[in-house]
């Protein structure tokens, strides 16, 4: 990759007597230091993506001569501006896709400037490969969505939109492109951008951001359109190398996978992972999840010595103070701010498989570094991206589909919300017969009964029995009939006693009544509550 | 060059700079290998990326040792300094090192010169490494290979997977959504592992920069005999050249971008004689790196047929 660098740092060195060394070695650690932007670009079909990243790369001048030559030669065009070259033949790399025309899969594209490095997720516009798109969106920190000036925004805008939003992506840069074409209206512009805004409402917490370009002429791409003085904000450019890339799970409680455990000495015992949430210090006290045991950090070991903390995004190995059962699959978590732990998952899924997504389907699940086996239960939701993404009742979800279900985990597992932490909030569903992936899964919520509930340690019994009472699918809490089957057994019990007393005389007798009911008919109460749970006669 | 640009430069000290996050994933990648796979090997083919890869799996395992072999697929027709250098490598840092050699391809003697370059590379280097990795049952094999190097490899997946024939289908891979890569294989599958999918040419010398990682001499520029032919430069790295008509060595200042089999590796002509100076070339370079390569311009497409056959 080649770089333009024309920074303050460098031209205000130029007059020092041996510039050129100074220069130059601040310019390598300058390119060290650089932060990095993950970012995903969509758009319809004809909307002209293909082009805009090249006219992207072009004016940075990251478009290498060899590929201009290898590029002229694949469009037939041995002479003529470069304005008219097919970028989209620089991009499209299968030669199923070529042949097309068209990008089915997903690709990964690199550049840098002098201030960032670039991972751009290209990812097609065809409703049939959604899922490559949703893939892309899953690591992205900025989604760029191409929009026609011409023809407007389209349906597929909106479900770009909405995948983009609903897999996390806080910044939604609109470039409406083609503005040559409609001689750089403003009008035609802030028309797109009012309609945009109407149904923004559906996109959550993303921050979005409107740029009128032209991908053919250059126009704010990475030059300031001169036809276009009516427009103030940022170059496409500039806001792809100036928004905020520190990512959210920096502010959340930490968190870390376990994902292997090291032991090259018999006296050494380190837990490997990345940092998922937070930070970590040695000293800090955390809980391991699910078993729930309580320790402290020794150290944080990396190749380059022990650190006195660790962030988000950093790999390391982690040794505790206590001898304590940890294997890969666990959660290391803030002792005050656990993860929830819970055999049952409530979660928004995108069904990728071939064929059908619905209740009583069986599945291994990856949760971080755990797996699981899981069983799908009802009632299961659709999220129709056709509909502003309004939820509707469904039998089934068919490839592409995005939904609301319930999971069954044969054993409890931590996880957090996907809005709070991306990492260990999602999850994919592999089969077990062809073992590729098939669904992508973002938890709403992990917690069994009280959704706000950190925690609880349930009983095996009690387990046991709301497991059975789950099956019912009262919307009662469990325990808010327990309680109110003790409170009723308490008085009542005290109502037996008496006129037990009364009757025979004798207390001791009355005593025995009252204290063997208090079992059987607590048990006789709540199976009384929970079967009436289910008539919804008579509720208003 | 003045002695100045020579002196050592400190290390970046931003801690979360793009350097410091490519190689956590890197790192990542490798311990969930280590922890999906039975038994997993480390491809080194001694390039820069071999280099890089390397110093990442002493970093990943640290302070324990890789657990896993590093596996050579030798063709026969490497650089002699290439093999000087894995050699003394290996042995500096105690790491276990496998060589393989396609002795069928000895026995009929194949050779770039007498075969070409396409039947070479598939003979010595696609079939040695499928006989390697299923000789020692290897089932998943990690490798340098970077996504900013051809057009297919763009779209290729971290974890990828290649059927009992090691034929790659670019039509069946896996979403590989967040940081979540499924390593369970059907029957006779095995997977290609790429750490360095998200690192680029200037990436890998800038870290080998700020790491100060040894590699290979050839990289630097240096005076080499070469013979021109066909507008690339072949370096006479041992009398097996034979040499046309008329056609005498020249000693000229040239340095590799990339590595492989020698009469297969076009040298550029360059000044630049530091991991610095070579990040500079970098930096203004005009030309793609496996522009010098002969192998990828057997045809628009070679790179995606060859994969698909089972090159690396």
């Amino acid at each position: 990759m080649n770089i333009h660098v024309s920074d303050p740092v460098s031209d205000s060195l130029n007059d020092i007597a041996a510039p050129s060394v100074i220069d130059r070695d601040a310019v390598i650690s300058h390119h060290e230091a650089k932060s990095l932007l993950r970012f995903m670009a969509c758009g319809s079909v004809d909307h002209g993506k293909s082009s805009l990243l090249g006219r992207l790369l072009y004016d940075a001048g990251l478009v290498l001569d060899d590929q201009i030559e290898t590029l002229r030669k694949d469009s037939g065009q041995l002479t003529g501006a470069v304005e008219d070259l097919d970028f989209s033949l620089l991009f499209d790399g299968l030669a199923a896709e070529r042949e097309q025309k068209i990008t089915i899969d997903l690709a990964y594209r690199f550049f840098a400037t002098d201030k960032r490095k670039f991972i751009v997720a290209d990812a097609p516009g065809h409703e049939q490969y959604t899922r490559n798109m949703a893939t892309g969106a899953s690591t992205a920190d900025l989604a760029l969505i191409l929009v026609n000036a011409q023809s407007g925004l389209t349906q597929q805008t909106r479900r770009h939109a909405l995948i983009a939003a609903t897999l996390g992506v806080r910044h939604l840069v609109v470039a409406v492109n083609k503005m040559d074409l409609v001689g750089y209206a403003q009008a035609t512009f802030a028309a797109i951008e009012r309609e945009f805004r109407a149904f923004a409402d559906r996109l959550g917490a993303a921050a979005i951001t409107f740029i009128p370009v032209s991908a053919r002429k250059g126009d704010n791409v990475v030059k300031r359109s001169a036809a276009m003085d009516w427009y103030r904000g940022p170059t496409l450019l500039d806001k792809l190398e100036t928004v905020d890339v520190t990512p959210r799970a920096a502010h959340q409680a930490f968190r870390m996978a376990v994902q292997w455990v090291s032991r090259p000495t018999p006296d050494f015992r380190g837990y490997c992972g990345m940092i998922a949430g937070g930070e970590v210090r040695p000293g800090q006290e955390i809980v391991v999840q699910p078993s729930g045991q309580r320790t402290t950090i020794d150290q944080i070991i990396t190749a380059n010595g022990a650190l006195d903390r660790a962030g988000v995004g950093q790999s390391v190995t982690l040794t505790l103070t206590d001898d304590v059962d940890v294997s890969r699959g666990d959660l290391l978590a803030e002792a005050e701010a656990p993860a929830q732990v819970s055999d049952r998952i409530a979660a928004r899924i995108f069904w990728m498989g071939q064929g059908t997504f619905s209740p009583g389907g069986r599945y291994h699940i990856k949760l971080g570094t755990a797996t699981a086996a899981a069983y799908v239960a009802g009632p299961m939701q659709l999220i129709d991206l056709a509909d502003d993404a309004a939820i509707k009742p469904a039998e089934r979800l068919m490839s592409n589909e995005f939904g609301l279900c319930h999971l069954e985990l044969d054993r409890p597992l931590a996880a957090d919300r996907y809005d709070q932490n991306r990492e260990t909030g999602s999850f994919i569903l592999i089969d077990a017969e062809t073992h590729d992936t098939v669904a992508m899964g973002l938890i709403e919520n992990a917690g069994t009964a009280e959704p706000a509930a950190a925690p609880v340690k349930t009983s095996l019994l009690g387990k046991a029995v709301m497991r059975v009472a789950r099956l019912f699918g009262a919307n009662e809490s469990h325990t808010r009939s327990i309680a109110k089957a003790m409170s009723w057994r308490a008085t009542g019990s005290l109502d037996t006693f008496m006129i037990g007393w009364f009757i025979t005389g004798n207390p001791t007798i009355a005593g025995s009544i009252a204290g063997t009911e208090i079992a059987t008919k607590i048990a006789l109460y709540y199976c009384h509550e929970r079967a009436w749970a289910l008539v919804p006669w008579g509720r208003r | 060059m003045n002695a100045l640009a020579r002196t050592p430069l400190a290390p970046a000290t931003a801690a979360h700079s793009y350097l410091d996050q490519l190689e956590a994933e890197s790192i990542h990648i490798m311990r969930e290998t280590v922890a999906e796979c039975d038994k997993p090997v480390m491809l080194y083919s001694i390039g820069k990326d071999s280099s890089v890869l390397l110093h990442l799996a002493m970093k990943a395992f640290y302070p324990g040792k890789p657990p896993f072999p590093l596996l050579h697929v030798d063709t026969t027709w490497k650089f002699r300094e290439m093999i000087e250098f894995r050699d003394r490598r290996t042995r500096e840092l105690n790491v276990d090192l496998m060589v393989h050699i396609n002795q069928e391809g000895v026995q009929r003697g194949i050779g770039p010169i007498t075969h070409g370059s396409e039947l070479h590379t598939d003979v010595m280097k696609t079939q040695g490494l499928r006989q390697a990795l299923d000789l020692n049952g290897f089932d998943a094999a990690i490798g340098g290979a970077r996504r900013d190097e051809d057009k297919s490899r763009a779209k290729e997946r971290i974890f990828s997977f290649r059927n009992a024939h090691h034929r790659w289908d670019p039509k069946r891979q896996r979403p590989e959504p967040w940081r979540l890569f499924n390593a369970h294989k059907r029957k006779g599958e095995s997977i290609r592992v790429f750490p360095l999918s998200n690192w680029t040419e200037l990436d890998v010398w800038l870290y080998i920069h700020r790491e100060n990682i040894p590699v290979v001499p050839l990289y630097f520029a240096k005076p080499r005999p070469v013979v021109e032919r066909n507008g690339t430069l072949i370096m006479v790295d041992d009398d097996r050249l034979p040499l046309e008509p008329g056609e005498t060595p020249q000693i000229r200042n040239v340095r590799f971008r990339t590595l492989g089999c020698y009469p297969l590796t076009g040298a550029v002509e360059s000044e630049a004689a530091t991991v610095e100076d070579i990040i500079r070339e970098t930096l203004d370079s005009r030309f793609s790196e496996r522009q010098g390569r002969v192998i990828d311009k057997d045809g628009s497409a070679s790179m995606e047929r060859k994969k698909q056959e089972g090159y690396f």
